[in-house]
């Protein structure tokens, strides 16, 4: 029959219908133990040892623990009543409304989000404060000498509702985008108003989105570290991470024990919030039966222009406004000048581009880190998305536990996790990571491993199974098809994983406050120490550039955004 | 070529009944079998574990001499000279229809003139010549069915399993599509396996018809005797549009019943219908219950037949599809050239039946 050789068939026995490399499972199940399971091993043993020795035990007494506790939960639960209201609102009139501009205002909504939270702290510091170039400029700043009104628990947990305000925002939406237009349009042919539609038919329907949100917003704030250690440090106002900090900072016998305690409060909350989630959660699985293609639709009619200010008042408050005030910070010559167009300098920006080496120490580090942290994080994600899609049973649930393990901690409680797990020589090799930018870089693969995840596990999903099985047919085997079939179509994807995971790591400040030392210093401790030494106006010009690169990549995602498999931008539907 | 021969096949997904339960069948070389039944049946599953997708709980797969599948050992899909149409086509979106078409001989070292004049060859099959340099999302429906159709002719495979091809198409479209398949089986000469929910396409292409329900097989035979002597009243209410009744028949009846009889039993039952004048000729001897399917085509207008009164009468362009009540208030399906109007009645003969 024809001129075409035929395959060789020789049986081989054993050979699973899955057939991909026996080594497969093994490594990413290696790679998920050591980026997730070890560290909360570390962890764990150290507080424990710290407790049994005793020399630890003192942290959990301490007046200033229980002060950091009762802060860490006042700001965060602010912070998560402030992120619901803001969400909320833009989620609503969004996903919901005819409001015009949807891309910009999410896109513009989403920035605060991808702006490291020390930024965000630093503009609105230069936006209220005395020294405010801005008010100084406008004419309205409050005289020298008087409070910064941000140093303060309200304005802590204002600020964290600001940074994850975003976080509700999606998680709503996505909420929302499940309550279909047939259902609302099925309500309002009942003879519902919209009001009643709104009450009696998408709020139920959003409440299981509002409730996560409210719940990532609130173990977010938890874990907040850059904005209660620009805002909380300089008024004496303690948190849990910034306890942590400066316990690390004044290192002692006890230290590892202390952090491992205070790093496990931390998780104890965070997890507890989750818990209350889960609660709160119950019996709401409002699952879409039938079609939700469209989203629903409320005409606004004579309120739009008015629903549509709101927003963009918002929006210039809580972007526009402090932005725009770390750009004149950062142009004024010295502290407390007003900004016109005879003191305008760019010194601040000459400095830390070309005279400061330790900046551009800094930018060389984050680069390099967030640079491999992203490629590197695809060796993980891509073998990993695809033995969860491609499995059923214990393994995809495995690795789907163990990768939300570092996904649900905070930051600061997987950096002190690191430092326990690395503070000790390696064994055999006798190399010790401590202190070096491997340490920080092996940190940053843990957590943002979901990061990488997320875009190719939806890539993934979306990509029709028998695609991989045609090419089956066809002959090919698994490296073979990996290369021609599956790898071309997660490519995009995989872009998009690293230009996320790139952006912010790039801005990262919580893992590498903890992990840094001298000359692995990243852009984030660079800006932190910066203003912590009293150089505002050099804070501010490298958060302007920081800022700047934010934008443009994610300007870059929203140029090839069409390439890309749905879901993976986080700001579009 | 060689005979694919299912020995006591059986898939367990965990839980509940079996996918697939002790399926035996064999293919003859060069069979065009379709695979028929109603969603959920475990049909696919079978066609899954031909490819190798899915590997069998219990029982084994055979193609002649070469053992393919069984619980403990499974020939990776790659390396069994299979081809398949997804009901999806899984064309891949990233190379145009040429390289799709191609891939399989590129994947087996073919490549140059060898593979342009193979996937040329192809195309001309399925009438794509002009669309080789498109990509899959610039063809419509039809035209990527055929893509995936020339993907599988272009290695000349043992067997070619097709996984409901023609579910996504509009009804003009099928019945050419239907014609192509035809074609490439004849040329081909491979052992075609086609998976169906869709009757009339199992009829017109298979040689041999198998009917799945529940994870068994039913029953397997060529499409003319499947549906002139289909075998239990699963097979019989799938196949045609036959009404399966509950009659009295005696025992000894033949399975293939003439008016005679079925005039007998169809007024014995029940009360006094209208016009069941002559009937009390049953034979005394065992009587039994049987279920017995009748021919909507075999039910006919007729002088001398029994009268019966019309249920409903539906126009279906070609002719008149009625529901006639039998005396005892069974429904029985009957095809007419005229219209009559529901609640009247009519006389009607009924030609044949089948014993299930």
């Amino acid at each position: 029959m024809g001129g075409v050789p035929k395959v060789r068939a020789k049986g081989q026995a054993g050979a699973s219908p899955a057939a991909e490399p026996r080594w497969l499972v093994p490594f990413v199940l290696a790679c998920l133990f050591l980026l997730c399971l070890l560290p909360l091993f570390s962890l764990a043993k150290a507080g424990f040892a710290g407790l049994v020795s005793g020399r630890s035990i003192g942290v959990l007494t301490e007046p200033a623990t229980f002060a950091a506790i009762r802060n860490t939960l006042i700001t965060a639960t602010g912070g998560m009543v402030v992120s619901v209201v803001i969400g909320a609102l833009f989620a609503f009139s969004v996903a919901l409304t005819d409001v015009r501009g949807k891309l910009i205002l999410s896109f513009a909504f989403m920035l605060p989000m991808m702006i490291p939270p020390q930024v965000t702290a630093l503009a609105w510091v230069e936006m209220t404060g005395p020294a405010s170039p801005l008010l100084k400029t406008l004419g309205i700043a409050p005289p020298l000498g008087s409070p910064q009104p941000l140093y303060s628990l309200a304005g802590i947990s204002l600020l964290l509702g600001v940074q994850h305000a975003p976080l509700v925002f999606l998680a709503l939406k996505a909420g929302l985008s499940a309550s279909p237009r047939d259902g609302v349009e099925a309500a309002r042919l009942a003879g519902a108003t919209p009001f009643r539609v709104f009450r009696d038919i998408v709020a139920p329907l959003s409440s299981p989105g509002l409730i996560a949100g409210a719940a990532i917003a609130f173990v977010s704030g938890v874990g907040n570290f850059g904005i209660p250690a620009i805002l909380g440090i300089p008024a004496g106002i303690e948190v849990l991470p910034t306890l942590i900090y400066t316990r690390l900072a004044s290192f002692g016998a006890g230290t590892f024990g202390e952090i491992a305690l205070l790093s496990s409060l931390i998780a104890v909350i965070a997890a507890a919030g989750l818990m209350l989630q889960q609660k709160a959660l119950d019996g709401k699985d409002y699952r879409i039966i039938g079609l939700s293609g469209a989203n629903a639709a409320f005409s606004l009619g004579p309120f739009r222009p008015v629903v549509e200010l709101t927003l963009v008042a918002i929006l210039f408050l809580v972007l526009v406004a402090p932005l725009a005030a770390l750009v004149a910070s950062s142009l004024v010559p010295a502290y407390g000048v007003p900004l016109n167009l005879q003191t305008v300098s760019l010194r601040a920006y000459e400095e830390i581009l070309f005279r400061q080496s330790m900046t551009l120490k800094a930018l060389g580090n984050s680069m390099f880190l967030a640079t491999s942290a992203a490629l590197g994080l695809l060796a993980v994600s891509v073998p990993a998305a695809y033995l969860m899609t491609r499995r059923k049973g214990w393994l995809a649930s495995t690795l789907g536990i163990l990768i939300e393990i570092p996904y649900a901690l905070p930051g600061i409680v997987l950096a002190v996790a690191f430092i326990l797990t690395f503070a000790a020589p390696l064994p055999y090799l006798n190399v010790s990571l401590y202190g070096t930018i491997w340490i920080i870089l092996i940190a940053y693969f843990s957590s943002f491993l979901a990061v990488s995840l997320k875009p190719v596990m939806s890539a993934f999903l979306q990509m029709d199974p028998s695609l991989e099985e045609a090419a089956r047919l066809a002959g090919a085997g698994f490296f073979r098809r990996m290369r021609d079939v599956i790898l071309p179509l997660v490519a995009p994807a995989a872009g998009a994983a690293i230009i996320l995971v790139f952006l912010i790591a790039a801005n990262e400040l919580t893992v590498s406050a903890l992990l840094w030392s001298a000359g692995t210093q990243t852009l984030g401790v660079a800006i932190f120490n910066l203003d912590d030494s009293g150089s505002s106006d050099l804070a501010a010009a490298l958060s302007v550039l920081v800022v700047v690169m934010v934008v443009v990549l994610m300007a870059a995602l929203e140029a090839v955004a069409k390439y890309l498999p749905e879901g993976v931008l986080p700001w579009r539907n | 070529m060689a005979q694919l021969i299912l020995n006591h096949l059986t898939k367990h997904f965990g839980g509940g009944r079996p996918a697939v339960s002790d399926l035996s069948l064999t293919v003859r070389e060069g069979g065009f079998l379709a695979l028929l039944g109603p969603s959920g049946c475990g049909k696919t599953t079978v066609l899954r574990m031909i490819a190798g997708f899915e590997r069998p709980s219990d029982g084994s797969i055979d193609f002649g001499e070469r053992r393919l599948s069984d619980a403990s050992l499974a020939l990776p899909p790659e390396r069994r000279n299979m081809a398949m149409v997804f009901q999806s086509y899984a064309l891949w979106p990233h190379m145009t229809v040429a390289e799709n078409v191609g891939y399989p001989l590129k994947v087996r070292g073919i490549s140059g003139s060898a593979w342009q004049r193979s996937v040329g060859d192809a195309l001309v099959l399925v009438k794509l010549t002009d669309y080789a340099d498109r990509r899959p999302a610039a063809l419509s429906g039809g035209q990527r069915q055929r893509v995936a159709l020339a993907r599988c002719l272009v290695t000349w495979p043992d067997v070619v399993l097709l996984d409901e091809p023609l579910a996504n198409l509009d009804q003009h479209l099928r019945k050419s599509m239907e014609e192509t398949f035809r074609i490439f089986h004849e040329r081909s000469g491979a052992t075609m396996i086609y998976v169906t929910h869709d009757q009339a396409e199992a009829m017109a292409l298979a040689t041999d018809v198998a009917v799945m329900h529940e994870g068994r097989l039913m029953q397997m035979a060529p499409p003319a005797e499947i549906y002139a002597r289909p075998e239990g009243a699963v097979v019989g209410g799938l196949i045609g549009r036959g009404s399966v009744l509950r009659l009295a028949l005696p025992e000894g009846a033949p399975r293939a019943l003439e008016w005679s009889t079925l005039r007998a039993t169809l007024g014995g039952i029940g009360m006094d219908g209208a016009g069941s004048g002559t009937i009390r000729d049953v034979p005394t001897g065992d009587v039994r219950i049987r279920d017995v399917l009748v021919r909507p085509e075999h039910v006919r207008r007729d002088g001398e037949g029994m009268a019966l009164r019309v249920l409903s009468c539906v126009f279906e362009g070609e002719r008149f599809a009625l529901t006639l009540a039998l005396p005892d208030g069974q429904a029985l399906k009957a095809y007419g050239d005229s219209a009559i109007r529901p609640g009247e009645t009519a006389r009607f003969v009924v030609s044949q039946g089948w014993q299930l």
